[in-house]
C-alpha cells in the first residue's frame, strides 16, 4: 500500500480490498466480520441497547489515547450507562485523502486493542475516501449494542430526592488534555486523557446494585451538564458539595490560566452514578475495587429544594446556581 | 503562585470570621461596586453573594471588557471578518458578542470567514508568519491589563519585518470611567473594589482621586474570598470612622507604582483619546488610540473605520446596571428577552458580564 491514503482506496475495487484486508481486517477481524458479507449476523437476546456516535476529535492523537480507540471506549461506555453489557461494534471510517497510512494503522490498531479489552466485536464497517479538505483527516462513527441486565434500565428520571451522587473518579483531565494539545499548551504538570471502556466496572456494579437509578457519561459540557439534564428529566435538585469535587491540582491550575471551569469540560473514562443513600457505601466500594474507580467519591445529594435545578455547596458554604453551559466554553480576554 | 498558598485565601474559618465582624461593625448599608467582571464572577462564584450581609449592596460596574465594547465597534469587527484576504484574531471572548442584525463571529465564521481565536496577541506573529498573502486583524478589546501586550506585539512584528499585522484598537481605561461614574448625579457608591489586573499595570496613583475629590474608598483587590472580604470590611472601617483612603490590598501581584514598564511600552505605542462605552456613551479620555508613528499597524486607518454613537437599545438597561444605578434583575428583559442565547444588552454578552453572572449564578 501506499504511504498515504489515496482516493482509489475508498473506490470499492481492488485497492479498497487490499485495505480492508491488509488494514482493517488485521487488527479488527473476528470470525463474523471476516466472512466479509453485507451485513453481520449477530446472537443476541432480550431488552438491547443501542447507541450511536461520531468522532471527529481535533488532534487525532492526544496524551491518553487517540481517535480510534476513543471511538471505542465513547460508544461502549454509552451502551454500558443502559446497564447493559456492550456487545457488538460497528464502526464507520470517513478519511480525507492523503492522511498518512502509517497514522491510519496506528489508529486502527489501537481501535482493535480497544474493542479487545472492552470485550466486545466490531463485526460490519465502512470505510469512505474523501478529497483533501472534504473533511479533517479522520472520522469516526461507531455504533454500540448490548444487552440490558437490569430491570429497570438506569435512566436519568429515575432520580429521587435522598439520593447519593457519586462520580467514578476526577474530572475534566480529557477536556483539558485536548484543549491543550489542539492549541500546543505546555501545562507544567503533565496531563492526561482518562479515555477508557468502564463496561466491565459497570456491568459488576449493576450486578451487585440492580437499583442503580442514574448512570450518565459525562462527555461533553462536562459533569454539570449532565447533572443538569438529569435534573430536568427527574425534576429533583442535585445539591453538589464544592469541596468534594475530585479535580485534580494539575487540571484545576490548567483551568485557572486559561479562565475555563473543570465542571464543563468532557470526560471520557469517569461516569456518574446515582443510587438509593443506602447503596451508597456498597456502590463506591465496588467503584474502588477497579482501577478505572478507585478515586471514586460522593459528591452531593439529590433534594427537593430547588426542583430541576442543580445547586453548588461552595467552599464558604455558600450556595449558587450551577446552570448547563451555553455553547463551548471559550478563554477569556483577562 | 502556589496553590496551597492560594488555598489559604480560601480558607471558610477566617471567611466567617471576617463576615461576623463586618456584620458586628455595619453601621446602615454599604453600596460597593467591583470595577472588574472577574471579581463579578469570583464574587459569585464562590458563594459570597448568598453569604453577604444583606445591607451590603452589591453592584458590578463597568470593568468587563467585553461588555463596554461599543456596538459601533463590535459592527466594524464582524464588517471586516469575512472579507477577502482577512485572517480576524481574537480572543474568545468576543466570538458570541452580537452586532447588528444578530450577527456574531461564531455565525460569520460559519459563513466563510476566517476568524482564530488565539490565547496571546503574540499568537498573531506566528499566524501573520504563516499566512503572507492576507491580512491578519486583532481585535485589541480591554483595558490597561491587555494593552501592553498588544503594544509590545506590535514592537516585536516591527522587529521581525512582519508587515501584514494590523490591530483594531478598542481599548479603554479603567480610572477615567470611575471618574465619569462618580460625576453621574444618580449614581450612589460608597466604595470600589477596584481590578487586580489592571491595577498590576498602573498601580495605585492614578486611583486616588476617588478619596482626594470625591470622598469615597477604594482598595485594589484579588480574586479570592478572602481577598474580597477584607476589601469590604476595610471600607466598612472606614466609612464608620467617617475616613476615606485609597490603598492596596493585592500586594503579592500588584506593587503600589504598577509595572513601569508594562505601562511605557503601552504609552509609547498608543495615545489616550475619547471612547464610546457600550451602555454609557462618551468618556472623554477613556479610550486608547495607535499613534501615528505605528499608523501602519492601524487597521482603523486602513479600512476607514469610524466609531459612531447609535439609538440606545429599547428596554435594555444595561447603562443604568453598568453604573450602579439598577441589579440585573430589575431589567424587564433579564431572563425574558435577554438570555446568554440571545443577549439582547452588553451585561449579558459577555461571561464576566452582570446580568450573566446572575443569570448563571443566582438562585431565585
Amino acid at each position: 500500500m501506499s504511504d498515504k491514503v489515496l482516493l482509489d482506496y475508498g473506490s470499492g475495487g481492488r485497492a479498497s480490498q487490499r485495505l480492508i484486508s491488509e488494514l482493517f481486517l488485521k487488527y479488527l477481524g473476528n470470525d463474523e466480520l471476516n466472512r466479509l458479507n453485507d451485513a453481520a449476523e449477530l446472537s443476541l437476546s432480550g431488552r438491547l441497547a443501542m447507541s450511536t456516535d461520531s468522532f471527529t476529535v481535533d488532534p487525532i492523537f492526544f496524551p491518553g489515547g487517540n481517535i480510534g480507540s476513543l471511538a471505542v471506549h465513547g460508544t461502549v461506555n454509552d451502551v454500558a450507562m443502559m446497564g447493559a453489557v456492550p456487545r457488538y461494534l460497528t464502526c464507520g471510517y470517513i478519511i480525507e485523502e492523503g492522511l498518512p497510512m502509517d497514522d491510519l494503522e496506528t489508529i486502527v490498531a489501537s481501535m482493535g486493542e480497544a474493542a479487545e479489552h472492552a470485550g466486545v466485536q466490531i463485526v460490519t464497517g465502512d470505510t469512505k475516501v474523501v478529497p483533501k479538505g472534504a473533511v479533517d483527516k479522520i472520522f469516526i462513527n461507531t455504533t454500540g449494542i448490548g444487552e440490558i441486565i437490569v430491570d429497570p434500565s438506569p435512566g436519568g428520571d429515575r432520580a429521587r430526592p435522598g439520593d447519593a451522587v457519586l462520580v467514578s473518579g476526577t474530572i475534566g483531565d480529557h477536556g483539558l488534555t485536548i484543549l491543550g494539545t489542539r492549541e500546543g499548551l505546555d501545562f507544567e504538570a503533565k496531563v492526561e486523557s482518562d479515555s477508557a471502556s468502564l463496561n466491565h466496572l459497570l456491568v459488576r456494579l449493576v450486578r451487585e446494585l440492580p437499583d442503580v437509578h442514574v448512570l450518565r457519561d459525562p462527555t461533553r459540557g462536562g459533569l454539570a451538564t449532565t447533572l443538569n439534564e438529569i435534573t430536568a428529566s427527574s425534576g429533583v435538585c442535585c445539591e453538589l458539595v464544592e469541596n468534594d469535587l475530585p479535580v485534580r491540582p494539575e487540571v484545576r491550575g490548567g483551568c485557572s490560566i486559561l479562565g475555563l471551569d473543570p465542571l464543563y469540560l468532557a470526560n471520557e473514562g469517569k461516569f456518574l452514578c446515582i443510587v438509593p443513600q443506602e447503596d451508597a457505601d456498597k456502590a463506591l466500594e465496588i467503584m474502588r475495587a477497579d482501577p478505572l474507580g478507585r478515586d471514586a467519591c460522593r459528591i452531593g445529594t439529590m433534594t427537593d429544594a430547588n426542583p430541576g435545578k442543580v445547586v453548588l455547596v461552595t467552599q464558604l458554604g455558600g450556595k449558587r446556581l450551577l446552570n448547563m453551559l451555553e455553547g463551548e466554553q471559550l478563554p477569556r480576554i483577562c | 503562585m502556589s496553590f496551597e498558598l492560594l488555598e489559604k485565601f480560601r480558607d471558610p474559618a477566617l471567611c466567617r470570621k471576617i463576615l461576623d465582624k463586618m456584620r458586628a461593625e455595619l453601621d446602615g448599608g454599604l453600596r460597593f461596586m467591583e470595577v472588574c467582571g472577574t471579581h463579578t464572577v469570583a464574587i459569585f462564584q464562590s458563594g459570597l453573594r448568598s453569604l453577604l450581609p444583606e445591607e451590603i449592596v452589591h453592584l458590578s460596574g463597568p470593568g468587563c471588557p467585553v461588555c463596554v465594547t461599543h456596538e459601533s465597534e463590535v459592527n466594524a469587527f464582524l464588517d471586516l471578518a469575512g472579507r477577502d484576504n482577512v485572517i480576524m484574531a481574537t480572543f474568545g471572548d468576543l466570538m458570541r458578542v452580537p452586532g447588528h442584525g444578530g450577527r456574531n463571529l461564531k455565525k460569520a465564521q460559519a459563513d466563510g470567514a476566517r476568524v482564530k481565536v488565539v490565547y496571546s496577541p503574540f499568537d498573531t506573529l506566528k499566524l501573520a508568519k504563516e499566512n503572507p498573502g492576507d491580512l491578519v486583524v486583532f481585535i485589541g478589546v480591554g483595558f490597561e491589563t491587555t494593552a501592553p501586550t498588544i503594544a509590545g506585539t506590535m514592537k516585536m512584528a516591527k522587529a521581525q519585518g512582519i508587515t501584514n499585522l494590523r490591530v483594531l484598537c478598542f481599548h479603554k481605561t479603567v480610572p477615567t470611567a470611575l471618574e465619569a461614574l462618580l460625576t453621574d448625579a444618580m449614581t450612589s457608591i460608597d466604595g470600589f473594589i477596584l481590578p487586580g489586573h489592571v491595577s498590576a499595570i498602573i498601580g495605585l496613583e492614578p486611583y486616588k482621586f476617588i478619596a482626594e475629590k470625591y470622598g469615597k474608598s477604594a482598595v485594589v483587590t484579588g480574586f479570592e474570598p478572602l481577598d474580597i472580604l477584607q476589601s469590604l470590611d476595610q471600607m466598612i472601617g472606614w466609612r464608620n470612622a467617617g475616613e476615606a483612603h485609597v490603598t492596596n490590598n493585592y500586594t503579592r501581584i500588584v506593587s503600589d507604582e504598577g509595572n513601569l514598564k508594562a505601562s511605557e511600552i503601552m504609552y509609547e505605542v498608543f495615545e489616550p483619546v475619547d471612547a464610546l462605552w457600550r451602555g454609557i456613551g462618551l468618556i472623554p479620555g477613556s479610550g486608547l488610540e495607535i499613534r501615528e508613528e505605528w499608523e501602519g499597524f492601524d487597521a482603523k486607518k486602513e479600512f476607514g473605520i469610524t466609531i459612531e454613537e447609535g439609538p440606545a437599545l429599547p428596554g435594555c438597561k444595561c447603562g443604568e446596571i453598568l453604573k450602579g444605578i439598577k441589579q440585573p434583575d430589575e431589567c424587564p428583559l433579564f431572563k425574558k428577552a435577554c438570555t446568554p442565547a440571545n443577549p439582547v444588552g452588553p451585561c449579558m454578552v459577555s461571561t464576566e458580564g452582570s446580568c450573566a453572572a446572575y443569570y448563571k449564578y443566582k438562585l431565585d
